[in-house]
């Protein structure tokens, strides 16, 4: 048992707004340079949607990710050493700037300094590559909000197996329903882009796990945008080195939440550690399609299991580590309450992100409130109109299989296809709202609430915990960030003193293009 | 003349070559090939590797035929009619896929943006270089045969510090223009994207395919027993 400590995630689906706030934080400080205008380590996308760059998730077009052979090996879709060497001249998987969008600005000098004329100036727009007038064909998240448009939502890789009748009843006008996925680097443990780094400059941090790009060995060889499944390597076309979503590991290791996650409006996101078993990574990852999920849950481990405890301090994680694993959000979603699930699973890189699914789309309905007022207790509000948002359905878990969001859909993008996996993540979301209901407004009976915890393994208790991590987690409950100790590197290498009061981590180098 | 072009210039480019590439390397970050393919990627498959396979090819032949001329003298009827062929068709390959990534970049709106001056001079440098090699070895008929008895030899008193310029300076006037060109190339390359094939990632065939780095061993570190001096430095750090 190699036990290492992995820096994982949970976003919240249910609670996504949609807002753009973590993109926007994470654009202003990591990506507002030349060159890397068109990259967003962070985006959000709408579902269902092609997504960013365009389709990403098809891997037919982008052959990125891992194949499984029948004989259980995996290798990787369109890179590797034997294809990563022969492309090396011509990469005949790399997406052109297109296929995410041209960077663009507006001239909007042009609107103060224009002459008087008897027409309104206007701000044209201009490509941030050659400067030159552009039309607009496609921007960073160009899709927001499209459901059931033919351009956009239609097109979704994930509506492959999804028969016509069932994608024209989710697109009917009173049927369409849409949810949010924002999307940041995985840290896979199996990840898919440094196994594909001719030059071996991408690596995987030991201490927790944070997939990094080394700038000074990246030589453009580019195989790392094909390699990456969820296409959150990008390339600089300015500096001529690819660049990704880097954990804002200077922040983690003082102890701050990523930019994306302390700024999510939602509150969405959760960090924490996972500790992980790093003997299983292959085996894990070559599992068979119908375990593949299951496995990848086992390679977590118990952070209260006194063997697992011992192997971990005997591998050099620090007990300040182990004790953050043992608080983890992430660990209490994923493996205890076993509601998050990865997305894309199918990939084989392992993803580190995990999200719970969204229920909107299952709940939503309003009817008019034929319910008895006398049943809702004191807490609860009744409308004058008397229309309710109705979710006291007899047949409690019912509406999940007729959601309108299909269940095959949702299926594809977390569950590997896997259907009931996918109904019982959901289940347990309702019953956890059946229990709220039950205590807030009180047309539920105990015993209707109790049964529908205990149908899918839960208890008050549990409900309660989950109810409080989701609704009312504090930010010290959700980011749950140990002690980087870098001071002990710091000691090994030099003086403290000679360290203080330098310029602070990454490059003293302008990072100017290559002479 | 003679003397400065064949006797000076070679050790002038080889010590700019070798300072300035280690230079270069030093600060790392300038290191790159430079790619344009996520500008333009279409224009580039017919360009690209057309170029690089047939100047690798010429490369190696030169380099094989200085190491080991004997080799090259073995040939000799129609089996040094083929060798020339085959030789003749990769510099076609090679000046053909150069003039195609010529054209590429200075016609594309988007890979314009990402040239400078030196990438320009380079590659108008390495056209008339395949040019005159392409003439070299159509005029001055079975190269490969006195390439290895008598450039070969030039080449090796280089390398023994005692230039034979008077071999040089008897050399028709094409031979002498491909031989300045060489060097002036490699006088070039530390201040040009060619950097990139020193760093050719021939160590991925042998890597394991999952790179972990560790910032300090904190193992050995957090065991009581360590002892100051047992504590290795990271090499990343």
């Amino acid at each position: 048992m190699d036990v290492r400590s992995q820096m994982s995630m949970v976003f919240h689906l249910d609670k996504c707004l949609g807002c753009h706030t973590c993109t926007v934080a994470c654009k202003n400080i990591w990506t507002d340079r030349k060159g890397a205008e068109y990259m967003w380590f962070n985006n959000v996308e709408t579902k269902p949607g092609t997504g960013y760059p365009t389709k990403w998730e098809d891997q037919d077009i982008y052959k990125g990710g891992w194949d499984r052979s029948s004989s259980g090996d995996i290798s990787l879709k369109g890179a590797g050493k034997m294809k990563g060497l022969l492309n090396i001249f011509h990469n005949p998987n790399l997406p052109v700037i297109d296929d995410y969008y041209e960077p663009f600005t507006y001239k909007y000098l042009d609107l103060t300094e224009s002459p008087q004329m008897d027409i309104q100036p206007t701000a044209r727009p201009v490509s941030l590559i050659t400067g030159k007038p552009i039309d607009i064909k496609m921007g960073p998240n160009w899709d927001d909000d499209l459901s059931g448009t033919p351009e956009h939502a239609r097109k979704d890789p994930n509506l492959h197996n999804l028969s016509a009748t069932e994608q024209e009843a989710m697109f009917q006008l009173e049927q369409i329903a849409f949810y949010y996925l924002p999307r940041i680097c995985n840290h896979c443990l199996n990840p898919a882009c440094v196994a594909s780094c001719p030059s071996g400059a991408i690596y995987k941090r030991g201490e927790d796990g944070v997939v990094l790009i080394d700038q000074n060995v990246c030589r453009a060889w580019r195989m790392c945008v094909t390699a990456c499944p969820y296409k959150k390597t990008y390339y600089n076309w300015s500096t001529g080195k690819s660049e990704k979503c880097l954990l804002c590991f200077p922040r983690i290791e003082s102890g701050l939440a990523p930019a994306c996650m302390h700024s999510c409006v939602g509150r969405i996101r959760y960090l924490g550690v996972l500790l992980y078993d790093a003997d299983k990574i292959q085996s894990t990852a070559s599992a068979s399609d119908s375990s593949l999920i299951d496995e990848h849950m086992d390679i977590y481990l118990d952070p209260f299991d006194p063997r697992v405890i011992k192997a971990a301090q005997q591998n050099g994680v620090a007990d300040s580590t182990i004790k953050a694993a043992q608080e983890s959000p992430v660990y209490k979603f994923v493996k205890e309450w076993k509601i998050a699930l990865p997305l894309h699973a199918e990939f084989r890189t392992l993803p580190n992100l995990f999200y719970v699914p969204p229920m909107l789309p299952v709940m939503a309905s309003i009817s008019e409130n034929s319910k008895d007022l006398s049943t809702l207790n004191s807490k609860a509000k009744a409308w004058d109109d008397k229309w309710l948002y109705d979710t006291s359905i007899d047949e409690i878990f019912g509406s999940i299989d007729n959601m309108r969001m299909p269940l095959k859909y949702m299926a594809n993008l977390f569950s590997n296809g896997d259907e009931s996996l996918m109904a019982d993540k959901l289940k347990k979301l309702m019953a956890v709202r059946v229990y709220r209901r039950h205590l807030t407004v009180g047309d539920i009976s105990e015993a209707k609430s109790n049964a529908a915890l205990s149908d899918c393994g839960l208890n008050p208790a549990t409900a309660e915990a989950i109810y409080q991590m989701t609704s009312l987690a504090k930010f010290d409950d959700r980011f749950v960030i140990p002690a980087a100790h870098r001071e002990e590197a710091i000691e090994m290498l030099e003086s403290t003193s000679d360290v203080k009061g330098s310029t602070g981590f990454g490059f003293l180098d302008k990072p100017a293009r290559g002479i | 003349m003679d003397v400065i072009l064949f006797g000076a210039f070679p050790y002038v480019a080889l010590v700019i070559f070798l300072v300035g590439t280690i230079f270069r390397y030093k600060t790392g970050f300038k290191y790159s090939s430079l790619s344009s393919q996520l500008l333009e990627g279409k224009k580039l498959y017919s360009a690209s590797v057309p170029f690089h396979i047939g100047i690798i090819v010429v490369f190696l032949a030169h380099l094989v035929g200085f190491i080991f001329p004997s080799f090259y003298t073995s040939f000799g009827g129609m089996s040094l009619v083929y060798l020339e062929i085959g030789g003749l068709i990769f510099a076609f390959l090679g000046l053909i896929g150069l003039v195609f990534l010529f054209i590429r970049r200075v016609t594309n709106d988007r890979v314009k943006m990402v040239t400078n001056k030196m990438d320009l001079l380079i590659e108008i440098l390495l056209i008339a270089q395949f040019v005159v090699g392409i003439l070299v070895a159509i005029e001055l008929r079975w190269g490969s045969g006195w390439y290895a008895s008598n450039m070969a030899p030039y080449l090796w008193s280089l390398f023994a510090f005692s230039p034979d310029v008077v071999a040089m300076a008897a050399m028709p006037l094409l031979l002498k223009l491909h031989v300045v060109g060489a060097f002036l190339i490699i006088f070039l390359i530390p201040f040009t994207r060619l950097v990139h094939f020193l760093v050719v990632p021939l160590h991925y065939i042998t890597r394991p395919l999952q790179v972990v780095r560790w910032n300090w061993d904190r193992k050995t570190i957090r065991d009581p027993k360590t002892q100051w001096d047992d504590i290795k430095r990271p090499e990343n750090n």
